[in-house]
């Protein structure tokens, strides 16, 4: 695919991605289909495969989930013929999604911490902690179940559980646990 | 009831400078594949013990339902903490510059073996051991809830009707968050005594 892409483009992806930010809540992966209607369907600037790919990578490389937004931003730059394009789509689209809302969350924790004490404002945030923990379970759910069929081998369970105890109940470094995983997962044992 | 384990107690430890800030969280970010929620607890609360688990606990909560990716506001919530705007800068860049300079790199590197099924089953494995490590940051949490001003009942019940909500429903989130959230913070309201006012201010 190869596509010409005027300045406001490229300012309207910007633009697009700083909109998202704020929209973002429950983190970067929530506001996925809406970078999907733009980038694919909107201006076909990406290709669904693309797309995808862009989202799936990311999860290999360290660093928090939302650098799969560097790798739509460089696929974009890429289809539109070079590097130099490529490392400003992927600026573009990491810039327009961090910055408005920790703008945001800059402000709104200074005023929460002044107002501490409030009552109302400790209410939130101890009401919420239950919820937190019940997300993590519920993402450590829908991350396994795109490898959950009936073909799902024993071994998979067993790894997971072998995963958890160790993660858990012993300091071994998470990159070894990650190592024997992915080694374990490429000779398709598990 | 009224023991302010929200506050930070002074055994805790902080960063000793904006250098140190901006390792902190590249190291942190270097180790997070697949996210960076888990090890975040696992460096911040048990190797620089910055943040207490209940502390962390209620950062997360914030720097989740504020909009944003969730790391990111932590990173500007404890980085302003600690150092003001620069500190928040600082944490921020901390988290991206080297992750980005991989991701670009992976990039280019991966398109000409993504086909290949031992990669694809490398990649399988790996998703498995980041659902465990996310699983197990759960388990990790759960003891700091037995203090909650809400009781263990309604935080298992706010829990489970939580999960219930994502997984069986699959509400969009921002949905899940304004009505059991919402639920859960009248609550945790009405059960909070209005506090006495000899606390002291956090820093």
């Amino acid at each position: 695919m190869s596509l010409t892409l005027a300045p406001a483009d490229w300012l309207s992806l910007l633009l697009h991605f700083m909109g998202l930010s704020l929209l973002a809540v429950g983190g970067a992966i929530s506001v996925v289909p809406g970078m999907h209607r733009y980038l694919v369907l909107q201006q076909g600037w990406l290709t669904d495969s693309q797309f995808t790919s862009s989202v799936a990578l990311a999860q290999i490389a360290p660093g928090p989930n939302v650098l799969f937004v560097v790798l739509m931003g460089w696929n974009v730059g890429v289809n539109a013929g070079g590097t130099h394009w490529a490392l400003l789509g992927a600026l573009l689209c990491l810039l327009g999604i961090v910055l408005p809302s920790s703008i945001l969350t800059l402000f709104a924790t200074r005023w929460a911490q002044r107002n501490q004490k409030h009552r109302g404002v400790r209410a939130f945030k101890q009401g919420m902690t239950p919820l937190v923990v019940a997300l993590l379970i519920s993402t450590a759910w829908l991350l396994i179940t795109p490898s959950i069929s009936s073909q799902t081998s024993w071994t998979f369970w067993l790894l997971g559980i072998v995963a958890l105890l160790v993660l858990w109940r012993t300091r071994v470094h998470l990159l070894w646990v990650l190592a024997a995983g992915a080694v374990l997962g490429a000779t398709g044992l598990v | 009831m009224n023991k302010t384990h929200t506050m930070e107690a002074p055994v805790l430890a902080r960063p000793t400078s904006l250098l140190d800030l901006f390792w902190s969280f590249s190291l942190l970010a270097l180790q997070g594949f697949g996210g960076v929620m888990a090890i975040t607890q696992r460096e911040l609360v048990e190797r620089k013990r910055w943040l207490s688990r209940e502390g962390f606990l209620e950062d997360w909560a914030v720097a989740q339902i504020l909009p944003g990716p969730n790391v990111v506001n932590l990173a500007v919530m404890l980085g302003d903490r600690y150092m003001g705007t620069k500190g928040a800068l600082v944490s921020v860049a901390g988290l991206f510059v080297f992750p980005f300079l991989i991701v670009v790199a992976l990039a280019i590197g991966f398109a000409s073996v993504s086909h290949l099924p031992q990669v694809q089953g490398a990649m399988r494995g790996m998703g498995l051991v980041v659902a465990a490590l996310i699983a197990t940051t759960a388990l990790k949490l759960i003891p700091a809830l037995r203090t909650h001003p809400g009781g263990q009942v309604f935080c298992v019940l706010a829990g489970v009707a939580t999960f219930v909500c994502i997984v069986v429903f699959q509400w969009a989130l921002i949905w899940v968050l304004l009505l059991v959230g919402g639920l859960s913070c009248l609550w945790t309201y009405h059960r909070l005594q209005p506090m006495k006012t000899a606390q002291e201010p956090t820093p």
